[in-house]
């Protein structure tokens, strides 16, 4: 990649607050200096892409809660990026246990202990959690 | 306060050994770092899926840079990890006191300097503590342009990040470190060992013949996934190749500047002209990632608009091929 092709296309994923270098040459072939970036149009497109789909997945797993088929564990883990696997090592449980308490019978026996584990991962206050109350996600800007 | 030089790079981990070795009076560039570490690479694991989207590596794996750097350039390295937050901390809290530029895994979610759009789990990343002002930690993040602060909280979070690869609070910080090094033999043995796992590990997924394994997968993406999850793992496979900290063709531009410092310190024209050649070959990945990018935003997946992508693979591979097969032939 020469000097002058290095991507310059901001689309404000980056709030303007953010640049990343690339080694490119100069025009005659060399390697100098790396080259400020702020932002390229394929990352940009496949960036959003990935954020359409979490919020797909958010807002999918908050109509299931609502409709009495999943419990809030289910729609706080689609909002807090996260799945299976890392969250069950997160609140130190096996995978089959947090599947269990994503089921909305299940989730009314959790124990406060329990409660607060899911909501510290979360970072959601334990009570909100514990009345299912479902708060908004937030795309980042 | 420890004075500690921060310098913006392109990749976290060659970026952290540059960083770090320059505060003990060892010059090394960030290309040289990630060429002696014999840092490209590439591999495509469809098993290893993260939110269900099997996962691309454009560079050998974390971790892997630094052992192999420190190990050929002869700097010795203490490295602990902790079963404890509180014990973890302390022990930063120890070693900044004495002045010694910390290095660190971390995972980016819990940073929050960082650009909020680019804040997803991934836990392997490198950052250097080298001091507090009150309660708040110093931070010389290598892909940030300036020195930043991060609370102790977020700090915690980031170091005790669950999940794979889990850094349980490992930090880093050289015992010693040579101020002279002969770069010679470092580099013909990082440049020998980039080759063999470009060419020849025995495993369809790594090296070249992982590019051509990606490159079946992909023509069959739409017909097997449907179009929506076609263009979520082609999307995966753009960013693991731009993503901060990571940069994919990023690599093949650093790894021929890399050659190319080689080439003018060891007098060797070849290594110059090779890293010529894997600049092209960089350029190829920047055209993949534009046309997959397209497919991408349009949405609509048909089998040419894969297929013809599965063919840029498919042409990447051969030429990396031949930039490797023509550096492994080098004579040192």
């Amino acid at each position: 990649m020469k000097k002058d092709e290095v991507p310059q296309d901001g689309d404000n994923l980056h709030r303007g607050t953010f640049k990343q270098l690339f080694y490119a040459v100069d025009a005659s072939g060399n390697y100098t200096a790396p080259v400020s970036s702020v932002g390229w149009e394929p990352e940009n497109v496949a960036l959003g892409q990935a954020w359409e789909e979490v919020e797909h997945r958010v807002a999918a797993t908050r109509d299931k809660v609502e409709s009495g088929a999943l419990s809030p564990i289910a729609y706080y883990m689609e909002r807090t990026l996260l799945d299976l696997p890392l969250l069950a090592r997160k609140v130190g449980k096996f995978q089959w246990q947090v599947k269990r308490h994503m089921k909305p019978a299940v989730f009314k026996t959790l124990s406060a202990g329990m409660i607060a584990k899911y909501a510290t991962v979360f970072a959601i206050p334990a009570d909100t959690l514990q009345k299912g109350t479902l708060l908004p996600f937030q795309r980042p800007e | 306060m420890t004075q500690f030089n921060h310098v913006q790079t392109a990749h976290c981990e060659s970026g952290v050994i540059s960083n770090i070795f320059r505060h003990y009076g060892l010059h090394i560039s960030e290309p040289m770092a990630f060429g002696i570490g014999a840092g490209i690479f590439f591999g495509h694991l469809p098993f290893v899926k993260v939110n269900g989207v099997p996962g691309s590596t454009y560079r050998i794996w974390p971790g892997a840079i630094f052992s192999r750097v420190c190990k050929r350039l002869g700097v010795k390295m203490q490295s602990h990890k902790f079963s404890s937050p509180g014990k973890a901390m302390q022990a930063l809290d120890d070693i900044i006191e004495k002045g010694i530029p910390v290095g660190m895994q971390s995972s980016v979610y819990y940073l929050p300097y960082f650009p909020a759009s680019y804040r997803f789990h991934f836990n392997a990343h490198n950052l250097v503590v080298f001091g507090k002002e009150g309660e708040n930690y110093l931070v010389s993040d290598p892909i940030m342009d300036t020195v930043t602060q991060i609370d102790p909280e977020s700090l915690v979070q980031a170091r005790f990040a669950k999940g794979f690869p889990e850094p349980k609070g490992k930090m880093y910080y050289p015992l010693s470190v040579p101020k002279q090094v002969d770069f010679a033999r470092p580099i013909k043995e990082g440049i020998q060992q980039a080759c063999y796992y470009m060419l020849k590990i025995p495993m369809p997924h790594f090296g070249v013949k992982g590019i051509r394994f990606l490159a079946k997968r992909v023509k069959d993406y739409p017909a097997k996934h449907g179009d929506r999850r076609a263009a979520l793992y082609l999307g995966n496979i753009i960013r693991m190749q731009e993503e901060i900290g990571t940069g994919g063709a990023g690599f093949r531009f650093m790894y021929a500047a890399f050659l190319q410092e080689a080439g003018t310190l060891l007098n060797k024209e070849e290594l110059k002209s090779i890293g010529g050649d894997l600049t092209l070959v960089g350029d190829l990945w920047r055209n993949f990632a534009f046309a997959a990018g397209r497919v991408c935003k349009a949405r609509s997946a048909d089998n040419i608009s894969y297929g013809e992508l599965s063919d840029m693979l498919l042409h990447i591979a051969d030429e990396e091929e031949k930039v490797f097969r023509r550096l492994s032939k080098v004579k040192f």
